[in-house]
């Protein structure tokens, strides 16, 4: 579990993280999304004890990241957004290195190490050099590493960036199988719908401060102040119009271009108002032939709250 | 003991001697080194055979040994600051540092491993020309605790520029800047302190020589900057009446060895101390809460 109270960390004049606040409940699968320098990797140094918080907290299974940050390290497996690798070290060494930096018994890593490589799908390449594997094997061979002591909270910043499209997918199978392991996950990245597919809950951050927290229906809630309502009439479609305009909730109307009898309403009404809306239309004797309400693209609600950083 | 253990004995420490032992050009570098300690011994001997006519003594076999040992502390002063000082910027270049700071690792395990593992390549150098000392004791002039006294001034030498490395790669972020710092530090111990001693000896003797009626009293301002020299400290060991006469205007009695021996312990103490410090960072919030009325 991890709680962050009021997390502030400044440099100088800039703020780069301000009173963030936060609860990720024990095996929940959290993205964090936002746009780059928006305060992700800054919230992750600070949990993965790399960086001290100019005010606040955080805890990590209880442990305070900044009173027993020596605990917290025992309780988290960590993988940096940007990250090398000891060249000269075989993939068994290199997690055999880290196996006995955690104070792993040999014969543990011995049985360990075979069971990660196989998580990550790297069995095969046991005896291969570290630094001749390609970018996607060694973000999965950091993954196995961070997985090494067997924590029950993975802090993952971008694990996915610069991956091509399989190793996205392969990632996400991995990321799969840690969620069915009932690992708290916290997950960063700049690509909202790489985390809506895996993640639990989502809070997406904007320069610092957490603009919107809880499951995908929450965020599209939170973040939408107003949706798109599609009203199929089969005739007389201008007193539709005119029916649909005397409604105070309902702040434009634009009728498709190819199908005539379509109209597209922006609705800022509450589901309430909006089934009242529906059964006062029917009353009134407008013909209505559907009414569905327009699939929201995440993506773009994300693009347009944040559209003023790039 | 456990703990003690742990410190010196350490994965950080295996992997660094695996990574740097496995690397060819490590073997290839002693090879060389041995090589020209084998030549140098070969040529004096040669020399002193062919062109004296008292052959090769004791007493040249003495030079002998403090030509070589004096070689060796050169390659120590030279060598030591490129081994450690990229110990850790190195690794925060590499991208690798983050990582191994999240570990179980102490910062004292880490730090220690680090310039343990940097020294022992030039330990194994200095242990590998132990047999060209043999040369040496073959036609006698030296005793054997002559030899433990410079191998003991050799390690002490070692450890404490390993040390200032290791604190100049922590607290800087580029290992060039750590890099250029700890040479710099060594041009000053080695060349700067023999200046200013001389500058400040002869400030104050002939400022004790131009007052008249006052009492002399002892100085011990350039005695503390020579101490500082690696290379003048381990030539005194062998020859002491070195800046005798300096001394005695100074009104020291002190040998220069007890206080190199503790000056360099001192700098390795302080050294360590500050890269352990400053190698993760001080977790507590800055902030103090204010508490109201």
């Amino acid at each position: 579990m991890i709680e962050i109270i009021n997390l502030t960390k400044r440099y100088g004049s800039f703020t780069a993280l301000e009173n963030l606040n936060l609860t990720i409940d024990k095996g929940t699968v959290f993205g964090f999304v936002g746009p780059n320098g928006a305060g992700k990797s800054t919230t992750f140094s600070i949990l993965a004890t790399l960086l001290a918080p100019t005010k606040g907290t955080a805890y990590v299974n209880g442990f305070d990241v900044t009173k027993n940050p020596k605990q917290v390290r025992k309780h988290i497996g960590y993988v940096p957004d940007f990250f090398g690798v000891y060249d000269q070290f075989k993939v068994h060494e290199y997690l055999d290195f880290y196996g006995a930096s955690y104070s792993i018994p040999t014969s543990e890593r011995k049985t360990i190490i075979p069971q990660l490589l196989e998580l990550v799908n790297l069995t095969e390449k046991t005896d291969a050099y570290v630094d001749l594997l390609s970018r996607g094997m060694k973000q999965r061979l950091c993954l196995a590493r961070a997985l090494i002591h067997d924590p029950e909270v993975l802090i993952l910043d971008e694990p996915a960036s610069g991956l091509d499209p399989r190793a996205r997918v392969e990632m996400r199978g991995i990321l799969r199988e840690l969620k069915n392991m009932d690992k708290t996950i916290i997950i960063s990245s700049h690509i909202l719908p790489e985390l809506s597919e895996i993640c639990d809950e989502l809070g997406v951050i904007e320069n610092g401060k957490l603009i919107a927290n809880g499951n995908v229906n929450q965020i599209e809630h939170q973040l939408q102040a107003q949706k798109i309502l599609m009203v199929t009439v089969k005739e007389n479609i201008e007193q539709a119009i005119a029916f649909f305009e005397d409604d105070s909730n309902v702040l434009e109307i634009d009728q498709d271009q190819q199908n005539q009898q379509l109209l597209k309403l922006s609705y800022q009404g509450s589901d309430d108002q909006q089934v009242e809306l529906l059964k006062k239309a029917i009353g009134v004797g407008i013909p209505i032939l559907t009414l569905g309400q327009k699939q929201t693209n995440l993506e773009d609600i994300f693009m347009e709250i944040t559209k003023g950083d790039e | 003991m456990d703990r003690l253990q742990a410190l010196f004995i350490n994965p950080v420490l295996n992997k660094e001697i695996k990574l740097r032992f496995r690397s060819f050009k490590n073997f290839l570098g002693i090879f060389l080194f041995l090589a020209v300690c084998g030549a140098v011994c070969l040529a004096f001997i040669y020399i002193e055979t062919q062109f004296t006519h008292d052959g090769f003594t004791s007493s040249d076999s003495k030079n002998l040994f403090m030509l070589l040992s004096m070689g060796q502390l050169g390659l120590i002063v030279f060598i030591t600051p490129g081994l450690t000082a990229g110990t850790i910027s190195g690794e925060r270049e590499k991208q690798t540092l983050n990582i191994m700071l999240t570990t179980q690792q102490s910062s004292t395990s880490i730090i220690l491993s680090k310039l343990f593992s940097s020294v022992l390549f030039l330990i194994l150098m200095l242990i590998a020309s132990l047999p060209l000392y043999s040369i040496v004791f073959l036609y006698g002039g030296v005793s054997p605790q002559m030899v433990f006294v410079t191998f003991g001034y050799q390690l002490l030498t070692m450890l404490t520029i390993g040390s200032l490395g290791v604190m100049f790669s922590t607290i800087s972020r580029k290992t060039m800047v750590s890099t250029i710092t700890t040479y710099g530090m060594m041009l000053f111990l080695v060349v700067g302190t023999v200046i200013l001693f001389f500058i400040t000896v002869r400030l104050i003797i002939g400022f004790q020589q131009g007052s008249t009626g006052v009492s002399q009293s002892s100085n011990i301002f350039p005695y503390l900057i020579l101490i500082l020299n690696p290379a003048v400290a381990m030539f005194a060991s062998f020859d002491s009446n070195m800046f005798m006469y300096e001394f005695q205007q100074l009104g020291i009695d002190w040998p220069l060895w007890k206080g190199f021996t503790l000056g360099y312990i001192a700098i390795t103490m302080f050294s360590l101390l500050i890269a352990i410090n400053r190698l993760r960072p001080r977790m507590r919030a800055k902030t103090k809460i204010k508490k109201k009325g």
